[in-house]
């Protein structure tokens, strides 16, 4: 571990400082995150870190086996509560995903230098978080081992896909998300790739990154196309990622359920995935830093914008409330208000303010400067967040179905064991992911960075 | 002369700043130069308008890849909705074009982003495992901290002897000879 | 363990003929390496091959049971010759249901019944049309009585204590014991059977009786009617049966009878009843007033319910007996409370002498018959609407003294032979006989039952009985109408029937049931007899043997005093009543899983019963409840138990608040807390036997109750919430209300027009449009339809375990809703039933979210589900308004039973699990129907389809036809103006729609509020 750099704490000081501590040079940008993964030796925490997480893993594994095998009425769900655990997962982690593609897209475009130390793992974490969401629309259903019937292939059945179920658009959304981020990561790890090749002094290292660098060798030429094919990526990956949390909001705002049946969702969705994916990415980014001593790349004002960015969407998340509510009593829809009404006194009311405590009163502290540019109490802020927003999707999910039309058909709902366990067992593979992540890819943009030395530091690039 | 493939590939001249390389290969054009490229850690700006690249053609493809797939995704579901296998629906036409448009929308961008990346990597005639170059121990340094500046001897111009001088007179680090086995 | 390969198999099943090849194959799927083998072949299945989870044990055990296994050669047809209803005997076709007729008899009633046979297999029982009784109705008995036939669980051999013996050894035991017996003249031979209506069985009985005068014969039923009969003496001085022409009264009492779903003729009752319950009727809408204890469907009917104490129930009834002038000696001081209800009633009566009904309930003591017999003669509705016959009974017998006699005389030792046929007393006999003790001290004790149950454990020989499905017998129907009782397969199991067992004390060992019914009608009829005969079996019963009426004038002069007073309520104690299940009836169906499952009327409660209170009682003894957050209010209800201590007995229960409930009352019912019931039934809920004593066999006071803090008990209810929380669901008014505003129901809510759409008529309907339609002023909750949808469309039991998950399969449940202002809301709410099916909406909401298209519109408007398409996302379930739709959550359909297999309809896919499922309006028959048209080129009739839920209702509450033909009934009630549909306001276009329910309230006794007094 190694010494903590001096931070700036009063404000302005912050906001001036520049994103990478000054003295580094392309050498030793590169060296520095370089050797993370190629000489630094697997530490006792990584290793801790990494079989508690795989632990979980096999968990996973036995919970879906046993799903497959007696069906998911090891779940809770029930008629009227036809969704639980497995959707509001799904939901949470795609919203979670949101903000790599966010950082790595929409600020590139906005041509913030300050993504570029971040924007790595973030892209990382969004396409383990995605995967991890992924697993749910195939575990949820009552015969999995049909999935694949929801893909548009020509069959001796004759039959197609319906495809004006919102289940359809979600299997179009996050297959094309999931595809268009991987091909952004790997697109932006290549040059990185080529440096470890280069910088590769086992034998092992020299093969893989050497296939995976594709013969990358910086041409002035390829640089020019590189450059062009990735910001039409980012510009494509903008609209996307905006459209998949509508999409995944449309699951709910098409069905016609009081509380579901809603059109402010898209917005309120979308914002609450960047809210969500901002926290997740404060709860990685504030252990790294100091893990691997890269507060020098992922200084304070990182912290600080991304806290301001929790900010800004969480306001719009709890805008987002009031309207349900407005519309609740402005329709006269008695449907619609009794819904408002059980939200607050129902059964699950302690849920609803749980969350409203996690997602609307805390965040509120992050007006403050002393709290942004405090690490612990971000951490905790962030862990706050997605916390409240797991419990924001669990609400909608399960409180509209759980009371709707007909009195007769009301009932409750609860998460049984095999629940949590698969709920956990995701978790798992999300961190395991992470920590196989952070040891064999460089963690930040190395070429990146090495363009940030260029432009702060001018022309002392080279030793 | 112009049959028989060069012994070796070109002339490599290593630089510890960016903006010796980009005046060299500007130098270098003017000089005459023609098969030239330069080779960095990160993209250098203004070097490859210095050794004459014209605009890519990554675009075009990109918007190409999108109008396909974006055509492909809503005619797949109209053919499939009112064609192949029409079925009332919760009493919706067959052809209820709305609730076509998300996934119209994400096969649009699927299709630009596959082209925009595999177009680039088939005009950059990647992937290439093995080039020329990689036989030069000290390039390995161009994806870390030098920049290189390489005239090939496929160049009309091109001279062991002379073209060495001409790069030494750019005073960059050193100069090396690239061998194409 | 070596892989075993189907060659092996094969050679195994070599030389294996019929029946063996069957258990053999039971065997091999037992053999785990049969099944290693399955695994290895059908992978996907393997998951299948297990029958449901372990909760659900008892079903996976009725697949172990290879007791029956030798019948899987299924579609036995029996050797005697026995008349289709429809076809012609001969040639069978394949894959074509056949319809025969035959009788159920329950207690003391016959009910004459359709049964459809797929290849000789009784598939599903429909009410037989014809019959008098049936008007082609059914209960929920006769609709679950088909499972039963199939139930693994009944008892197959003759045992002798506990060992296997031939019938023969059987027979050489009874020719012993008569020939000990013929020398005492039968002094110490006792039969005991229930209440006998079958002719036959009576003339065996006489002439068996006649060798050995001595020998007694007894009779009880647990849920039996002494209090009418011996009612009928007081009132007549003699045994008369009586019925009721429900259509003809205008003014209907009833003194705690809850005539419309339970007793002899109820279903006619329903029928009649139903038909004057449209407002505007030829004759106008009758009214019913019920004073009744425990809420019933017939209470939930009523236009005015007054709820009392059944000890007070008698008081009414000699206060209104007063009130009409029938004599009472001195002055009733009773029913005082409630005068003005008693005033407005007599007055009603008194209105329409000659066309009002006086009805006790058979709960009630022989006063209040007598009372009611003495008022229906003063209001001169003899004849007109009540009729009094000779008693259908064979030997109408006061049976809880005959039960006692028999006791006192097992006590004494004067049995040697007590031969038990077909009832229980072990565990139905009331618990100050300590039955089980005494029937010991018989020498020897022979018992023929279906079920090896509690009294077979302390019987020597225990001898199989013959299902009423596979047996010969007769029965005489509420009007005396002989019913034939004839097979529809061979005996399953073997067994014998009544007949069979008593012709075998009678010295005919080997007289086979055929014969014996038979040679008994051949007497009787006479004549062409073979014409006759073959007449009877079509219809199932012979008509014309309706019992005479009688002229009988209850004893005139004043009636005693006695009978009016209230009985002493000892203070700080409380009342209890015994009532009949509407589930299980006495214990005699508690191993029928479908009943089991059935919610029950009122508290929608399944699997169990429970000490029943009203919510002023539950909160004088701290009774509280809990709603389980898995399942809710849809689920699983934590509830207090309560220590009932009555008579020097006591039982903890589970108790369970009733609105509607007296106060001070608690309402047990019985057939629960079975040890030996079966697989399926045992040590559910709780035994009220062992509270009942012979002296008051419905209860009475004296009860103590104490709630036992700490120990709650949890129980599957499948609707807890009843407020119906302001939501135009159900739509009532009052007659008055109707005349002034016919379109009431349409005018509470607006109901988007057609065009109001983004695709406006983006799909016409113009061939056949299903459509049904429910008139809410009809049902009356009895249940029949649910079963009957179970049973046609093969819906899986999923078990205790799984109701409490909010998991119950019924593809039309009964919705009960209570509705009520002030203290009324919970002492004497308005109960009001839905019957919920699939609603079939045009805009369907359900299929637009499916992502597999797996359900989707009919060219004929109907919402069909594709079950093999369907990959289970349960987004159509979430996004159905109605909450109709039913998920397989686990593996619910027992893929292995044979049993089982046979029983199921072959014309309705098997779900497996994974796969949503619903009603389709019984879309198998709809098909069928279809073709049988389209082979004569003409449209489908109306009425030609009727739904499996239509054809078992009583009171016509169902119809189901094309919208589109204007001619066709559900048109018109589609036109009528009380037509409206639930939700409607959705915009999802409804094809199921209701008829507004329209009470008929005495304007007397409106301002006290609705409902009550």
């Amino acid at each position: 571990m190694e010494p903590e750099a001096p931070t700036p704490t009063n404000a302005s000081a912050v906001r001036r400082s520049p994103f990478i501590q000054p003295g580094y040079t392309f050498g030793s940008v590169t060296d520095k995150i370089g050797s993370i993964v190629l000489t630094r030796r697997f530490g006792k925490g990584w290793w801790a870190g990494f079989l508690l997480a795989f632990s979980l893993v096999l968990l996973l594994m036995y919970s879906m086996t046993y799903l497959f095998v007696k069906g998911v009425g090891i779940w809770g769900i029930n008629i009227p509560v036809g969704w639980g655990f497995a959707i509001v997962n799904f939901v949470w982690w795609i919203g979670i995903g949101h903000a790599g593609t966010l950082i790595s897209a929409i600020l590139l475009l906005l041509n913030q230098t300050w993504r570029t130390s971040i924007n790595r793992f973030a892209e990382a974490m969004t396409l383990f978080a995605v995967a991890c969401a992924g697993l749910y629309p195939v575990m949820h259903l009552g015969r999995p081992w049909f999935a694949y019937w929801l893909f548009p292939y020509p069959n001796v059945m004759g039959v197609w896909p319906q495809f004006r179920s919102p289940l359809m658009w979600d299997v179009f959304a996050v297959s094309t998300y999931f595809t268009v981020s991987l091909l952004f990561w790997f697109i932006g790890l290549l040059p990185d790739l080529a440096t470890l090749r280069d910088r590769a002094t086992k034998r092992a290292h020299k093969i893989v990154y050497g296939i995976l660098a594709m013969g990358w060798r910086g041409s002035a030429t390829h640089w020019y196309r590189y450059q062009t094919a990735y910001l039409l990526l980012a510009g494509l990956a903008t609209p996307l990622v905006i459209s998949v949390h509508t999409v995944v909001s449309f699951d709910f705002a098409v069905g016609i359920i009081p509380g579901w049946h809603t059109t402010i969702f898209p917005p309120y969705f979308v914002a609450g995935a960047i809210y969500s994916g901002f926290a997740m990415v404060l709860t990685l980014a504030i252990p790294l830093r100091a893990a691997y001593g890269l507060k020098d790349f992922i200084t304070m004002r990182h912290l600080d914008n991304m806290a301001k960015v929790m900010l800004a969407t969480g306001l719009i998340v709890g805008y987002g409330y009031v309207i349900e509510f407005f519309t609740g009593w402005y329709s006269d829809n008695k449907y619609e208000f009794f819904v408002a009404m059980n939200r607050l006194f129902g059964p699950y009311a302690p849920f609803y303010w749980a969350l409203i405590c996690c997602n609307l009163i805390a965040p509120q502290l992050l007006w403050f400067p002393k709290i942004r540019r405090n690490v612990v109490v971000l951490f905790v802020m962030s862990l706050v967040v997605n916390v409240g927003m797991w419990l924001e999707r669990f609400v909608i999910v399960v409180t509209s179905l759980h009371r709707d039309f007909l009195p007769s058909s009301w009932g409750m709902y609860e998460g049984t064991r095999w629940d949590w366990f698969i709920f956990v067992g995701t978790m798992g593979l999300f961190v395991a992911l992470l920590f196989l992540f952070i040891r064999f890819l460089p963690m930040i943009s190395i070429f990146e960075m090495r363009e940030l030395v260029s432009e702060t530091s001018g022309h002392e690039g080279g030793d | 002369m112009a049959t028989r493939r060069p012994r070796i590939y070109g002339l490599l001249a290593e630089f510890k700043q960016p903006e010796q390389l980009v005046a060299a290969a500007r130098e270098a054009r003017t000089a005459g130069y023609r098969r030239m490229d330069g080779y960095t850690p990160f993209a250098v700006e203004g070097l490859a308008e210095a050794l004459g690249r014209r605009s890519t053609h990554v675009p075009l493809i990109t918007l190409i890849g999108g109008i396909a797939g974006g055509t492909g995704g809503f005619l797949l579901q109209y053919w499939a909705a009112t064609i192949a296998y029409p079925i009332n629906v919760g009493g919706r036409p067959f052809n209820s074009w709305p609730m076509f448009i998300p996934i119209t929308f994400e096969m649009t961008i699927l299709g630009a982003a596959l082209s925009a990346v595999l177009g680039m990597l088939a005009l950059n005639g990647l992937p290439m495992p093995y080039h020329p170059l990689f036989n030069e121990p000290r390039f390995a340094l161009a994806s870390r901290d030098r920049f290189f500046l390489c005239i090939e001897a496929r160049d009309p111009r091109f001279d062991r002897a002379q073209t060495r001088q001409y790069l030494e007179s750019l005073g960059p680090q050193a100069v090396m000879e690239v061998e194409n086995l | 363990m070596t892989p075993l390969d189907l060659a092996a198999v094969r050679a195994k099943l070599e030389g294996k003929k019929g029946k063996h090849y069957w258990r053999s194959l039971e065997e091999l799927a037992d053999d785990p390496r049969f099944e290693e083998m399955l695994h290895r072949e059908f992978p996907r299945h393997a998951s299948e091959l297990r029958p449901g989870v372990d909760r659900r044990a008892f079903l996976k055990v009725m697949g172990a049971s290879l007791a029956f296994a030798g019948l899987a050669g299924c579609g036995v047809k029996p050797e005697e010759k026995i008349v289709p209803y429809v076809r012609q005997p001969e040639g069978m076709i394949l894959g074509v249901s056949q319809y025969y007729a035959t009788t159920m008899t329950l207690g003391g009633s016959a009910i004459g019944l359709l049964v459809e046979t797929h290849e000789g297999r009784p598939t599903k029982i429909e009410g037989n049309p014809k019959h008098p009784a049936s008007l082609g109705a059914t209960d929920v008995f006769a609709q679950a009585s088909v499972l039963e036939l199939y139930d693994p669980d009944r008892s197959s051999v003759v045992t002798y204590l506990g060992e296997i013996r031939p019938w023969s050894a059987l027979l050489t035991e009874i020719q012993s014991a008569m020939a000990e017996q013929k020398g005492t003249k039968g002094a110490g031979l006792r039969f005991l059977t229930g209440t006998v209506i079958s002719p036959t069985l009576a003339a065996q009985m006489e002439s068996l009786l006649a060798t050995v005068p001595d020998a007694k014969w007894h009779q009880w039923e647990a849920a039996g009617t002494d209090s009418v009969r011996e009612g009928s003496r007081l009132a007549f001085g003699r045994y008369v049966g009586t019925y009721y022409n429900i259509e003809k009264a205008d003014v209907i009492v009833s003194l705690d009878a809850d005539f419309l779903t339970s007793g002899a003729g109820c279903l006619r009752y329903a029928r009649e009843f139903s038909r004057r319950r449209i407002p505007d009727v030829v004759g106008g809408m009758t009214r019913l007033y019920a004073v009744e204890s425990m809420p019933t469907s017939t209470g939930a009917m009523a236009d005015h319910r007054l709820p009392l104490r059944p000890s007070e129930v008698r008081g009414f009834a000699a206060a209104l007996a007063a009130k009409l002038g029938v004599g009472v000696a001195g002055s009733s001081s009773s029913g005082v409370e409630f005068a003005d209800w008693i005033a407005a009633v007599a007055r009603d009566l008194q209105m329409h002498r000659g066309a009002s009904v006086v009805i006790a309930g058979q709960e009630q003591p022989e006063e209040v018959h007598a009372l009611a017999h003495a008022i229906n003669h003063a209001l001169g509705n003899d004849g007109t609407t009540v009729f009094h016959t000779d008693s259908i009974e064979a030997r109408p017998t006061n049976q809880i003294a005959s039960l006692v006699d028999l006791a006192n005389d097992l006590d004494a030792g004067r049995v040697q032979t007590l031969v038990i046929l077909g009832c229980n007393p072990v565990y139905d006999g009331p618990a100050d006989l300590v039955f089980e003790q005494k029937l010991l001290k018989a020498g020897r004790r022979i018992h023929l039952s279906s079920y090896p149950d509690e009294t077979s454990a302390l019987c020597q020989w225990h001898v199989p009985m013959t299902h009423f499905l596979e047996s010969w017998s007769d029965a005489r129907a509420y009007d005396g109408t002989a019913s034939i009782v004839q097979p529809l397969i061979a005996p399953l199991y073997g067994g014998k029937s009544v007949h069979e067992l008593i012709a075998a004390f009678a010295g005919q060992p080997e007289a086979a049931g055929y014969d014996i019914v038979r040679t008994y009608w051949k007497k009787e009829l006479g004549g062409d007899f073979e014409a006759a005969w073959r007449r009877a079996l079509n219809d199932g019963f012979i008509s014309g043997t309706q019992l005479p009426a009688v002229s009988v004038t209850p004893l005139s002069g004043p009636i005693p005093a006695a009978w009016g007073a209230a009985a002493p309520s000892e203070p700080g104690k409380y009342e209890i009543a015994f009532r009949a299940d509407p589930a299980v009836y006495d214990g005699r169906f508690a191993n029928n899983a479908w009943l089991e499952e059935l919610p029950k009327p009122i508290t929608r409660l399944t699997w169990d019963n429970a000490a029943m209170v009203g919510p002023n009682t539950a909160q004088a003894l701290r009774l509280t409840y809990t709603i389980d957050s898995t399942g809710g209010e849809h689920g699983q209800i934590h509830v207090d138990r309560a220590r009932l201590e009555y008579q020097g007995r006591t039982l903890d229960a589970a108790t369970w608040i009733v609105p509607g409930l007296p106060d001070g009352l608690v309402v047990l019912h019985l057939g629960y807390g079975r040890s030996r019931a079966g697989k399926v039934g045992d040590n559910l809920g709780f035994n009220a036997n062992t509270l009942r004593n012979s002296a008051a066999q419905w209860g009475g006071a004296g009860l103590r109750v104490s709630k036992i803090s700490g120990s709650t008990y949890t129980l599957a209810c499948v609707q807890f919430h009843s407020a119906i929380e302001g939501r135009e669901l159900v739509r009532v008014a009052t007659l008055d209300e109707y005349h002034a505003n016919p379109k009431f129901a349409q005018q509470m809510l607006e109901e988007p027009p057609p065009g109001l759409t983004l695709y406006p008529n983006a799909h016409e309907y113009n061939g056949n449009a299903w459509a049904l339609s429910i008139d809410l002023n009809r049902c009356n909750g009895c249940n029949a339809c649910v079963v009957a949808c179970q049973s046609e469309n093969n819906i899986p039991v999923v078990g205790k375990e799984q109701v409490m998950a909010g998991r119950e399969m019924h593809w039309i449940r009964i919705d009960r809703y209570y509705e009520g202002s002030g203290p009324e809301a919970l002492d004497n709410p308005e109960t009001h039933f839905q019957p919920v099916t699939c609603m079939q909406c045009e805009d369907a909401p359900c299929e637009l979210v499916c992502p597999v298209g797996a359900t989707n519109h009919s060219a004929e408007g109907l919402n069909d589900m594709v079950y093999n398409r369907c990959v289970g996302t349960r987004y159509c379930s979430n996004n159905c308004p109605y909450k109709v739709r039913r998920f397989n959550f686990l593996a619910y359909s027992d893929w292995d039973t044979p049993a089982l297999k046979m029983l199921r309809n072959p014309e309705v896919t098997v779900r497996s699990r994974g796969v949503m499922e619903k009603c389709t309006y019984c879309i198998q028959r709809i098909t069928k129907a279809r073709i049988a048209a389209d082979k004569e080129d003409r449209p489908v009739r109306d009425g030609e389809i009727v739904t499996a839920c239509q054809q078992a209702c009583p009171s016509e509450a169902i119809v189901f036809g094309n919208k589109n033909d204007s001619a066709s009934r559900v048109a018109a009630l589609k036109a009528n103006p009380r037509n409206y549909g639930m939700l409607a306001e959705l915009g999802v276009r409804p094809r199921t729609t209701y008829l507004a329910a329209v009470r008929n309230p005495n304007p007397e006794l409106e301002k006290g509020g609705g409902h009550g007094a």
